[in-house]
Order: structure tokens, then sequence, then C-alpha cells
């Protein structure tokens, strides 16, 4: 986003003026605070001990930093009757979240191509009916969507999670490279059709080279949304098949024994981390994302 | 009505200068245009004298009051822009009433100065619509309105007919001068198209990377242009600019080497006495595409000098016709009559008004 | 050529041509299936008395009738309406006025922005842990407010059915509002720059520039914005799931938790389809008309 221009504009600089810039500043960092704080509370929760949460409150500081709730969180914690931590839950989501990522972002990719570049009669119709995926409420599909896992052999599985997050990714992954497609031009691809080139080499060799910020915004738009899935999670999938998402939830409520908020604590920043990273790591990418999806709503 | 003075104005966007310290004077109810290529900075003056950008150094004075530290409000200006910035959700007439309401003008007043204003640019149909349904000439006449509504003591443009197309460009060209001409209101105009600043303008700011370059009537601008730059600028195809070396015989004259044969321009007579010093070096001969024409074309009397030179290319235009052809490792065009055929490929031989000529240091690029 | 090789040529020509939309057509087929295949089953199950297995006669209105009649959809519904109202409101009002304090020349701006729109990026079930440990009655921000002094300050909403739907709002505030004033930066941003001169010029202070120039332009992000808010209020389900647990009883019950909570604890399907029909016809009723205009605009 650039700067908007006007910058310049002579105004009048008295003490208003300066008041005003002062309130501004003071209205932006309590809303700095508002953000940042409860991610500060997670963080140093996280790093107490039992007795100082229950001796301290919420913002002190640890006096005795320590590792012991992480530790817990990652490793014994217990989900339900297994008490193995999110590690095994982790790997899970990662199992479930590569392919269903990788696959969401090609079949999006070819779609779009296919439905902007090669317009064919009806590609409208095909993608307006495709793009309503995106907006249902999924409670809609749920009850038939077991039932369907089931028959399939994939209820309670990783690989029929998957299958649901490919199926429901894809109306967003081809509205996404559809609107990318939409600008670039269509005399590349006449050019590439006189030149000889078929549907897939004018794809792979020429508009996928070009599409590549379109297909960092798809992936890291998917893997944010996959990651943090809880509704398809939890509905699909049983103990040991669990994405980490659920798993934390489990943690959490685990009604046994002593409450330990410091694990909870780490068990959310653990979960939260991929995406957190991405997030810092690609945020240009990831506010883009969220750019699109006001289209999608 | 108002001068405007600036007095060694600078303007910096962080480390790059925009504007280089720039005096100019200009007078009540002049019309001055503000031309230069893209980047030259002639809009960021216009700006500055509006108030939407702030000063790095020197002085504006509106009407003899300092304004650098003046918002733009209270300036007594107003201003068209290239997109004419209406306010896309009013409509017509709130887009030219806004600035009387901001301004908290009594309603009378505001009715009857926009009835008047619609009546003068012939939009009194147009004022319930909105923007987006426009035509762009139409677009072009609200920004106007909301500027002239005002009756403000200056009128700034900022490239405001860029975006017509041709035959609108010439139409609305001349409804401006003729407003200037019955309001008789102070113009600044910043224009890229040297037609529309020739045509226009009482005085002509030529403009090149941050320093008026001349400051002068259109005559004087293209009659008298100081340097190559202003020479090269304006003008239509552009000056043809040959490179030569002085030579004494029978009085100086102007070597330009050519593989079809050297040329040998004589210098006129009001250059001869600049020019002697430069005797055995070089220097720059400036001929308008006018000032060559077929022999025997020109008004008796002119200091007139002939060359024969192979067309390249014949483009006619209409009420002239282009020949282009090579002459000191240059493309030249010379501008003849349509009735004199010409066909590409076989010689012609032009007939120079040497009085006419140019002559410029190309050290400095200033005209001796 | 031979009659073989030009009839081939010609099946080669017309697979081609058929290429795009043989590659389209299991997508298509695929989407068709799962999307609306599963819309119409649930649809269909709804009409049906399905329990705990699904039966496939028909039987009228009867669950729509029941759904109505059960208390705790008429709670689920309330919420939903509270939720809604609130969730939008503040996001929007939150939203606006900081993407117009961003849009003030603010040298750091990236990094506040930063700062602003990252809860985006969580799980709304790390939010819901991290807020249910921040509000809890006992440790939570009562205890700090009575370090600070404030001895008599007492804080339940968790805990107290009449108060804890507005800690689900507190939540999805804080996640979404972020969101709100990055599409309005956005936007701002979109604005020619030339419309805020000309205001300057007409006397407008910022202010007024504001809220007579800019903000009425930009009103077709306000109506993408309240889409995208209502589209998550009305689903919203991790949220409250984590925060609240539909609890105390169910007291924070939302459509979406009802659904779930019938579909797959208490097994009765016919009344889960129904409540997940009535889910759909409230976001289609929110979303066809802009769909509609949106598509008639990019036709344009």
């Amino acid at each position: 986003m650039t700067q908007t221009a006007p910058a310049g504009i002579v105004r009048r600089k008295g003490l208003r003026h300066r008041l005003m810039r002062i309130l501004l500043f003071a209205v932006l960092g309590v809303f700095c605070l508002y953000y940042l704080l409860p991610l500060f509370i997670m963080m140093a929760t996280s790093l107490k001990s039992l007795d100082e949460i229950r001796t301290g409150t919420l913002v002190s500081l640890p006096r005795q930093i320590t590792f012991d709730a992480w530790l817990k969180a990652w490793g014994s914690a217990c989900v339900g009757v297994r008490c193995d931590g999110l590690k095994p839950y982790i790997w899970n989501s990662v199992l479930m979240v590569v392919p269903a990522v990788a696959i969401s972002t090609a079949l999006g990719a070819v779609n779009g191509y296919a439905l902007t570049k090669w317009r064919f009669p009806g590609a409208n119709t095909i993608f307006a009916l495709m793009l309503f995926g995106a907006f249902i409420p999924f409670q809609v599909v749920l009850l038939p969507m077991a039932r369907t896992l089931g028959v399939l052999g994939l209820a309670g599985s990783v690989s029929g999670l998957i299958l649901v997050h490919t199926v429901y990714g894809l109306a967003f992954t081809t509205l996404f490279f559809r609107n990318f497609f939409m600008g670039v031009s269509d005399g590349i691809v006449q050019a590439a059709k006189i030149d000889g080139a078929g549907f897939f080499g004018i794809f792979s060799q020429i508009v996928l080279p070009m599409a590549l910020p379109a297909i960092v915004v798809t992936v890291i738009w998917q893997f944010t949304q996959i990651w943090n899935d809880f509704l398809f999670g939890v509905a699909f999938t049983v103990g040991d098949s669990n994405p980490v998402t659920v798993a934390l939830n489990n943690v959490v409520n685990t009604s046994t024994g002593v409450k330990e908020y410091n694990v909870d604590m780490a068990a959310a920043i653990i979960t939260a981390l991929p995406t957190l990273l991405v997030y810092v790591l690609a945020g240009k990418y990831f506010v883009r994302g969220l750019a699109a999806g006001a289209v999608k709503g | 009505m108002a001068s405007i003075r600036l007095d060694k104005v600078w303007k910096k966007f962080g480390t790059t200068e925009v504007i280089k310290g720039i005096d100019m004077s200009i007078r009540e109810g002049e019309f001055i245009v503000l031309v230069g290529p893209s980047g030259c900075g002639k809009s960021t003056l216009l700006n500055l004298i509006a108030g939407l950008e702030t000063l790095s150094g020197g002085g504006i004075f509106i009407g003899g009051d300092l304004v650098n530290d003046i918002p733009p409000k209270d300036r007594d200006i107003a201003m068209v822009f290239q997109s004419y910035a209406l306010y896309p959700t009013k409509s017509v007439r709130d887009n030219m009433s806004f600035g009387m309401v901001t301004r908290h003008v009594p309603q009378g007043e505001q009715a009857a100065a926009l009835a008047e204003v619609a009546e003068l640019l012939h939009i009194e149909t147009l004022l319930d619509r909105k923007p987006g349904q426009l035509s762009g000439g139409q677009r072009q006449r609200v920004a106007m309105g909301r500027a002239l509504v005002r009756k403000p003591a200056v009128f700034l443009f900022d490239e405001p007919l860029s975006n017509l197309d041709a035959k609108l460009r010439i139409e609305m060209r001349t409804e401006i001068k003729r407003l200037h001409q019955r309001l008789g209101k102070t113009i600044v105009y910043v224009t890229h198209d040297q037609i529309e600043a020739m045509t226009l303008a009482s005085r002509i700011a030529v403009m090149d990377n941050g320093h008026v370059r001349q400051f002068g009537s259109p005559e004087d601008i293209y009659e008298r242009p100081v340097d190559l730059f202003v020479a090269g600028f304006i003008g239509s195809p552009s000056m043809n600019l040959f490179k030569g070396r002085v030579t004494e015989q029978s009085g100086l004259r102007l070597q330009v080497e050519d593989p079809a044969g050297v040329v040998h321009f004589p210098i006129p007579k009001n250059l001869q006495d600049a020019a002697s010093p430069f005797l055995g070096r070089e220097l720059i001969l400036g001929l308008r595409p006018e000032a060559m024409v077929r022999e025997g074309a020109h008004r008796p009397g002119s200091e007139t000098f002939s060359f024969d030179r192979m067309i390249d290319v014949v483009e006619p235009t209409g009420p002239d016709t282009m020949l282009v052809f090579t002459l000191g490792g240059i493309e030249a065009i010379g501008r003849v009559d349509p009735q004199d055929k010409v066909s590409v490929g076989t010689k012609f031989r032009f007939e120079v008004d040497m009085s006419r000529a140019k002559m410029f240091d190309p050290a400095t690029g200033l005209h001796l | 050529m031979s009659q073989a090789a030009k009839r081939g040529l010609a099946a080669r020509r017309l697979f081609e041509r058929l290429l795009p939309r043989i590659v389209v057509s299991p997508l298509f087929a695929a989407s068709l299936f799962f999307v609306y295949g599963f819309i119409a089953w649930t649809v269909y199950i709804s009409f049906t008395r399905s329990g705990v297995l699904p039966s496939y006669t028909l039987d009228g209105l009867s669950q729509y009738i029941r759904l109505w009649a059960t208390p705790r959809w008429q709670v689920a519904l309330g919420n939903l309406f509270i939720f809604c109202t609130l969730f939008i409101a503040l996001c929007t009002a939150i939203g606006v006025l900081l993407a117009i304090l961003l849009d003030q020349r603010i040298r750091i701006e990236g990094a506040i922005r930063t700062v602003y729109l990252y809860p985006m990026a969580l799980s709304f079930i790390v939010t819901g842990t991290a807020w249910k440990w921040i509000l809890n009655p006992g440790l939570g921000i009562e205890r700090l407010m009575h370090s600070m002094g404030f001895a008599g300050f007492r804080f339940d909403w968790l805990v107290n059915p009449k108060m804890a739907i507005y800690t689900v709002v507190i939540a999805g505030v804080w996640q979404s509002s972020g969101y709100v004033m990055a599409l309005f930066l956005a936007g701002l941003r979109s604005v020619d720059d030339e419309i805020i001169k000309a205001a300057a010029i007409d006397g407008a202070g910022p202010l007024r520039t504001y809220a007579s120039v800019v903000l009425p332009i930009m009103r077709p992000v306000f109506l993408s914005s309240f889409i995208i808010l209502a589209h998550l209020a009305i689903k919203s389900f991790d949220l409250v799931v984590a925060l609240t647990g539909g609890g105390p009883g169910y007291a924070t019950d939302m459509p979406a938790t009802f659904m779930y909570s019938f579909a797959f604890q208490r097994s009765e399907l016919g009344t889960a389809a129904a409540s997940a029909v009535m889910m759909l016809a409230t976001i289609l009723a929110v979303i066809v008309p802009y769909l509609y205009s949106e598509l008639r605009g990019a036709n344009k």
C-alpha cells in the first residue's frame, strides 16, 4: 500500500494541531495494547508455574521463567485419555494441510485458467455455480459428508479430511486464480496459440510462471484456513486422527485433575505458531489474500 | 484578481530536488502557462502555489501577501484537476456548491452564483446528475464550474484537457480562452501540450528539470528560444538542429558534413558578430521546418540559401507536406506546400530563409 | 494426406477444442455433488422424520415445527441476533476509526498495521482459549483489578448466563476488527488524491473531508465488510466452542453449535438438518442480493 500523496497540504500548525497529533498517537497506542495484551498474557502465563499463576495477576511478569508448561503441552499433556501432548496432532495437521493445500491450489489454478483463457459457452455459469460453494455455511453439508466419508471408508481419517478441505477449498482457489487470470491479457494466450502451443503447454510454460504471486497468496490463504479449521476436524475425525485445533480444545476442556492454565496457554501458542510465523514472514501476501477474500465474503 | 510572485521557490521530496529555486512574477490578469516534459516539476510548482504541497524554501506571494503557511482554502484560489476530481457521491449541484457550503456562504448567494455559472458553461440541465452519469466533456465543464462559482482571485489548471479527445480538447481550449478574456482573472495553467501553451498563454514558462528555462510571450518563446532545450521542445515538428563547423568562405559559413555532400550554410548577418569567435569550432544551426521550403517560394528580399537533398519520406498532413531527409547525421524535416509534388528517392531543392535561423553554442546550449 | 490421417487430425483438433471442458467438468461435477447434491440431501432430510438414522419418508414441516418450538433454538437465534449486531457494529466502528487514524501519515504505520491485523492469522480456537483465560472469573481480569485496588470489582460474565454471550462478542471483535481496518485502509488508499486536494481547496478540513467526501466514496467497502462480518457471525462455531462451549447450560448456543450438537451429539438428524437449512437461508438472504449486484457490476 502506498502512502496517499496529499500529505503535503498546507494546514495551520497551531497548538490544536499538536494536541490532535498527540491524541492520534495515544489512540493508536491504546489499540496496540488492546491487540497485543492477549498475546503477552498468553506468553507470560505459559512461562509461569501454577503457583505463580495463583498468586500473581494476568499481566505480572513471571518471576521465575519455566518451560515446564511448554514441554508438557508439547509432549505429555492429556488429550482425552491419551497423554502424549500436542506433538502427534501437530503431525496430523501437517499431514492434512500439505496435500490439501497443494491439491486445492493446483486444481484451482487449472480451473481458473480454463474458465478465463479458454472461455467456452457456459463458463461463466459454471464459475458462478462453483463460487457459491465458498459462501455456504458448512453445517449444511456436514451430515451428508459424514455419510459419504463412511461409504468411502475415509471416516475418521486424515485422508478424509484432506478430501473435505480440497473439495470446499476449490471454490475459493478457483476464484483467486480466476481473478488473477482476468488481469492477464488474452493476447498473450492468443499469441501462444498461434505459435502452436496447446492447452497444457500454454498453462505450464506461459501462464503458470506469471501466476507466481497468485500462487503464493493462495497457498498462504489456504494454509491459514485449513490449519485453523475446527469444524471439519471435530466433525470428521476421532481421537488419534484429530488435527491440532481439535486437540487444543480437548486439552483446554479436559475436566480431570487440576486446571493447568500455563499448559493451556503454551498449547495455544504452539497451535498458533505456524500461522503466526507465516503472517510475520509473508504478511504482505496474507493481507492481499484478505483483500481478495473480501470478494468471497 | 491578484498578482503572484515566486521568490526562490525550492521543493524537495526527501532528497530529490524537484523545484530548484524558481523566481517568477505574474501580473494581475495574466494567463501563464507552465509547459515542459513530464517530470519537469510543473505540476509540483502549481501545487505549491495552491498550497497542496509545502515549500522547502523561498516564498510565494499572492496579491502581495506571503502565503507560505496559509492553507489552500484561505488563498483565494480555485483549481481544475486533470482527473476533474469531482466528488462521485455528490450531484453536480452539490459538487459545485461544496466550496461555498464549507465557507458558510448564505443560501441565496449560493443559488445565484450556481445559476450564473451553470448558464455560462451550459450545464443547467446537468445539475441533478451524479458525475458518473456525465460524459468526459461534461465532467470537464462541471470541474470548471466548481472553480468558477467561488469567484476566486486566481485560477489554477492542472492539465485540464489531457483526458479529452482531440476534437473536444480544441473546443474547450477556445472556451477557456474566451472565459479568460471575459473574466480577466489571473490564471496559471499546466500542460505538456505546447500547442495549448502557444494558443492560450499571455506568457509561457518553459520548465525543465526543476528550472524555468525561459519565461516570455509565446512569440518570444517560438522565435527567440534562449537555448537548445526550448528550441527543441517548442514547435511541432520540432526545430532541425544541424551541427557544423564555422568556416570563412566569402563571409562566415557553417559547414555541415554529410556523406551525400557537404552543405555550407551562410551564417545570417545579424549573427555574424556573435559567431565570429567560433571560427574553426562547432556551432549548432537551428532551422524550423517552415524555414525550409521549395526553391523560389520565399518572399523576395529574404536572406535565402538553397541546397539539394534526396527525400527519404513524404508525409502529407493536409495543409502542408513534410519532407524527411538526412543531413549532418540527423533526420531533418522541411515543410512544403502540398502543391509541390515530390516523390520519395528523388532530389529536391530546398530554399532556406537564413534570417530566421538560430545559432547555438554546443558547449552551453545557449543561443548566441 | 491419407483419409485416415485426415480423420486423425480432425479428431485431435476436436479433442484440443474440448480439452478445457474436459478439464473443468470433473471439478464442476465434484462441486455439483459436494455442494448442491449435499444441500439437496440436507434439505430433503429436513422434511423427513429422521432421527438417529436417516429416514426417507417425507413428513412435511414437522422438523421445522419442532425446531422452532425448541427453547434452545430460540436462545441460539436470540444469541445470533445479539452477536451479529454488536460484532458487526463494533468491528466496523473500530475498523473505520483505525483506518482513518492510520491514514494520517504515521511513520511506523507498517508496524502498527501488523499488530492490528495479527489476530486474523489465529485460529478462533486459540482466540477462544486465550480470552477464556483472560476473562476467567477468579484469576483473570477480576484478580487484576483487585490487585490494582478496585476491591469490589466483579467480572463473572463467562459464567453468567445473561452476560456470557457478550464475552463471545469481546473475543470476536478482538480477532476481526483488524481485518475491517485493513479493508478500509486499502479503500482509503485507492481514493484519487486529486479528490482530497479538491476538498482542501474547497475549504474542507480533515474531519469534513472524511465525513463528507471520503467515507461516502467508501460505500462499497462498508457493504463488503458488512457481508464478510455477517458471514463470519452466522457461521461462528469455533469461537463459541472454545470460549464457552455453548454454556453455561446452553446460554451461548448459536445456530452453528446447535446444529453440531443435534447432529453429532444427540443424533437428531432431522432437526439438525432443519437448523442447517435455516442457516443456509439466512446466509442466502444476505449474500444473494450482494452477489447478484457484484456479478452484474462485473459484467458491465
